[in-house]
């Protein structure tokens, strides 16, 4: 029943024995504990469990564990390197684009997707990007600057 | 700064107000200096009168100066996303003049942190906030005695400045908090309300401080109630009828147990799964065969608003003034209207969570709510424990808005917990909190109303039917006003077929948007520009004020309704507070979609904490109440939600985003008032207006569809 599954995670080689048909989102949460990957919906609406999978935005919550076989997976803990924080985190604290949270780190982990791909976004870029996560609190014009600062800064370097 | 009556109190035993006993609190948090005190403010609120136990006999609040010089305030308040874990350490921070990084908030723990009511209507910085600064200045004034001794010089020579006593004659000369704290261990009361203080000499309040937390909110660090792990700690997922009102009949729960791990519980109709496993959890619960009987409320979305007008009701008259009779025969038009608001959902993005672990006889509930207390107050009264032996911790809270008022979660846990004496994570799934949610209440509004040959208003008979009554003032200068407030008659059928609740500024959006459309629709029938109709009804001088300031930001022209230009406006006042906005949209008359293209809003605040802060907030409230304008409404039939999920109550998102313009109005020497609401109640009724004067529709019934807009396109 259980599987032996290997994959990069956060830049590190990883190994887990598991059920194969957990959700990526609670192996996370719960095995791995990376708990800054959230629950919101169980169902990939609200984007608040999206991590990296080789570079996509993914939501974890529906993803069997299994699939993640061989790939290489980031989440909000492995942004930052080195002590530095990404350049996104940082745009998110100087733009004070965030209330309650909860929602930041899918926030992030979406944005840096969009940013991996094309680092000279446009703000309508960022806003389509970004239509699939939802934030309660309305940080949502703060979080459209933080990109677009993030994503600026990325362009000249890094 | 002002004296307050104290008395240095050497050891004691009487109680704190939440069970514990002082001496028990002190060894907690170690020695130093100890301020107690209470939110005077917090007497005279809603939230306190309804709460079973008197804020009068407690002391509210401790403030702490540590032997390392360290200032902790421990409060019962939460943070949850409003920013006062910011705002409050601005207040301690000038008060007591230390960095604002030495200043730490510890809330929401209902061990070391006294009663508190509850977060909630925008009371944290207006009722709480003054108090805690007169504890801080108390606390001042002892720093200052000790260091008077100490330097041997008069108290009046002191100042202090940057975390220590400094001899304003001889600066050299100076001796820090930690030191003077050193292996004390004093306890001081509060017990004058304090005198209002000047606010210019501060050095954080007043200035611009970004989230104190966000750093860990960025990196994933920040902990969640749902982010915390015990040993041996197991999911829980709970049993839940299809519908409110039905009741379980039949029950077989052999297929969830054969999922690897699981383990059943059950106590009468109360039935769970657990799991460590979270996702075999979720898988158990669904193989549960359950049965119900029905016996639900002839209620759904379609007849509502005729059950509630229809109803018998208790009839209350709120406001009364002048005669509505003679109002109506001063009248040269009259105006009748009727409008209907929906039931909302909070839809915090974090569900209700709650871990609880019960040791020995002591039982542990860490939880998302905005309620601590209320929720340790629900053990005590459903589990039967004693008080002191309940303690609820609130980590982080993944938003509110109202609905973590409500803390059943945290029961519920607490209950698998003594029930099988395991750790018990308790995480409610999306389609639970919207099932569970304490929903903003459906209302109506009636309205007749009436203007004489000039413009002025002279009647208004303004009556809500079952939503609740806060912001339905009047505002306007009228002669003749009456207003009624139809609610829940005990002996009659009920209304609302489940649980209702605070939701942001409660109620006041549907009492702005009945009451500003009122408005305009008199506007229109004068002929007269709207914004003037306004002014010139109005003497409310905070009100005006606000006026003049929105319409310079959004750099309105004066125009006729409807105009063509789809430019809208309302004004109210909430917590305290005075707001206004003007917004502009586009409608889309062949599909009746409508887009913000901008807004801009006025509020006038008191004394603006943080206008960084408050800034943020209202930009929320702004995103959020395009939710409420646009697509909000629970539907439903009988005790069935039907929309339980973001694919189908859908909120705000980022390509609805206008562009927002505030103006937070500079009010140095006044009071401050609250800012987590105001800006949300004027946005639904301000689009509403701004589509009457694109298209000459008038819209009567929230959520503006683009199915309801074009219904009133077709009748114009």
């Amino acid at each position: 029943m259980e599987q032996k599954i290997r994959f990069k995670l956060n830049g590190k080689n990883t190994e887990i024995i598991t059920d194969p048909n957990q959700t990526l989102l609670w192996v996370l949460r719960n095995q791995l504990g990376l708990t800054g990957t959230k629950y919101g919906c169980g169902t990939g609406f609200c984007g608040a469990c999206t991590v990296l999978i080789n570079r996509e935005a993914t939501r974890s919550c529906m993803l069997p564990v299994s699939d993640i076989q061989g790939t290489e997976v980031i989440t909000i803990e492995g942004l930052s390197r080195g002590g530095k924080l990404h350049p996104l985190q940082q745009a998110f604290i100087d733009h004070d684009a965030l209330q309650c949270g909860y929602c930041t780190p899918g926030m992030i982990m979406t944005a840096a997707a969009m940013i991996m791909k094309n680092p000279s976004l446009t703000r309508q870029q960022i806003i389509e990007g970004l239509e699939e996560n939802l934030c309660r609190c309305g940080a949502h014009t703060r979080i459209i600057d933080a990109v677009e600062t993030a994503s600026k800064e990325m362009k000249g370097g890094r | 700064m002002k004296k307050n009556d104290s008395k240095v109190s050497s050891e004691t035993t009487s109680e704190t107000g939440n069970g514990m006993k002082r001496r028990s609190f002190l060894k907690i948090v170690g020695g130093g200096i100890i301020v107690f005190f209470q939110p005077w403010g917090a007497l005279e609120n809603i939230g306190a009168q309804t709460q079973r136990r008197t804020l009068t006999q407690d002391y509210n609040a401790f403030l702490q100066i540590a032997e390392d010089g360290t200032v902790s305030c421990f409060t019962g308040k939460i943070e949850m996303g409003q920013g006062v874990i910011t705002s409050l350490a601005q207040m301690m921070a000038d008060e007591l003049n230390v960095p604002i990084g030495k200043v730490k908030m510890i809330m929401g723990d209902t061990d070391l942190c006294p009663y508190d009511a509850g977060t909630w209507g925008s009371q944290t910085t207006q009722t709480f906030g003054p108090a805690m600064r007169a504890a801080a200045a108390e606390a001042r004034g002892v720093l200052v005695d000790l260091a008077a001794a100490r330097l041997g010089v008069p108290v009046s020579q002191l100042e202090v400045r940057d975390g220590f006593v400094v001899d304003s004659k001889n600066p050299n000369r100076s001796v820090s908090y930690a030191s003077l704290t050193k292996g004390k261990k004093l306890e001081k009361y509060l017990d004058v309300k304090p005198a209002p203080e000047d606010y210019t000499q501060f050095t954080y309040v007043g200035k611009p401080l970004n989230h104190s937390d966000a750093l860990l909110k960025v990196t994933g660090k920040a902990k969640y109630t749902g982010d915390l792990k015990l040993p041996g700690m197991v999911f829980a997922r709970i049993l839940r009828p299809p519908s409110h009102g039905a009741k379980l009949s039949a029950v077989d729960v052999s297929d969830a147990e054969k999922v690897e791990g699981t383990h059943v519980v059950r106590d009468g109709d109360f039935i769970a799964v657990l799991n460590e496993n979270k996702d075999r959890a979720d898988e158990a619960i669904v193989k549960i065969k359950a049965e119900y009987t029905f016996n639900e409320l002839k209620a759904d979305d379609r007849n509502l608003y005729d059950r509630m007008v229809g109803a018998d009701s208790r009839a209350q008259v709120l406001n009364a003034e002048g005669d509505t009779e003679l109002g109506y025969r001063q009248s040269d038009k009259i105006f009748e209207s009727e409008f209907h608001d929906p039931y909302l959902a909070h839809a915090s993005i974090e569900t209700h969570t709650a871990l609880a672990k019960q040791e020995g006889d002591k039982m542990t509930v860490w939880a998302s709510t905005q309620s601590p207390f209320g929720l340790q107050d629900g053990i005590v009264r459903e589990l039967g424990y004693p008080r002191e032996k309940v303690r609820v911790i609130t980590p982080f809270v993944g938003g509110g808005f109202g609905g973590k008022a409500a803390f059943q979660q945290g029961v519920e846990a607490a209950r698998l917990a003594k029930l099988t004496g395991k750790p018990i994570m308790l995480v409610w799934s999306r389609d639970e909190e919207f099932f569970y949610d304490t929903f903003h209440p459906a209302g109506v509004v009636r309205i007749r109303s009436g203007i004489d040959k000039n413009g002025f208003i002279k009647l208004w008979d303004y009556s809500v039917y079952y939503g609740g009554t806060r912001g339905s003032d009047t505002i306007y200068n009228v002669p003749n006003t009456k207003t009624t407030s139809y609610s829940q008659n005990m002996d009659s059928v009920m209304i609302h077929p489940f649980a209702t609740g605070p939701w942001r500024a409660p109620n006041n959006n549907a009492n702005t948007f009945a009451r500003e459309s009122q408005i305009d629709i008199m506007a229109a029938g004068a002929g007269t520009d709207p914004l003037e109709f306004r002014l010139k009804n109005l003497s409310d001088e905070k009100m005006i004020s606000c006026w003049n300031a929105v319409a310079e930001k959004f750099g309105y022209v004066p125009s006729k309704t409807p105009g063509g230009r789809g430019i809208g406006m309302a004004c109210g006042t909430d917590a305290g507070t005075w707001v206004a906005t003007i917004v502009e949209v586009k409608v889309d008359k062949t599909t009746g979609k409508v887009r913000v293209l901008r807004v801009a809003c006025a509020q006038d605040m008191g004394l603006c904490v943080n206008p960084q802060g408050a800034l943020i907030q209202m930009e929320g409230c702004i995103q959020m109440a395009l939710g409420y304008t646009f697509t909000e409404e629970i539907r439903f039939e009988g005790g069935n939600i039907k929309n339980r999920g973001f694919d189908t109550y859908e909120i705000p998102r980022f390509s609805w985003t206008p562009k927002m313009e505030c103006v937070i109005l500079d009010r140095l020497n006044m009071p401050p008032k609250g800012g987590g609401e105001p800006a949300i109640i004027t946005v639904g009724a301000a689009v509403a207006n701004a589509i009457f004067d694109a298209t000459g529709a008038r819209l009567y019934r929230m959520p503006m569809t683009p199915a309801r807009v074009l219904e009133a396109i077709k009748k114009v």
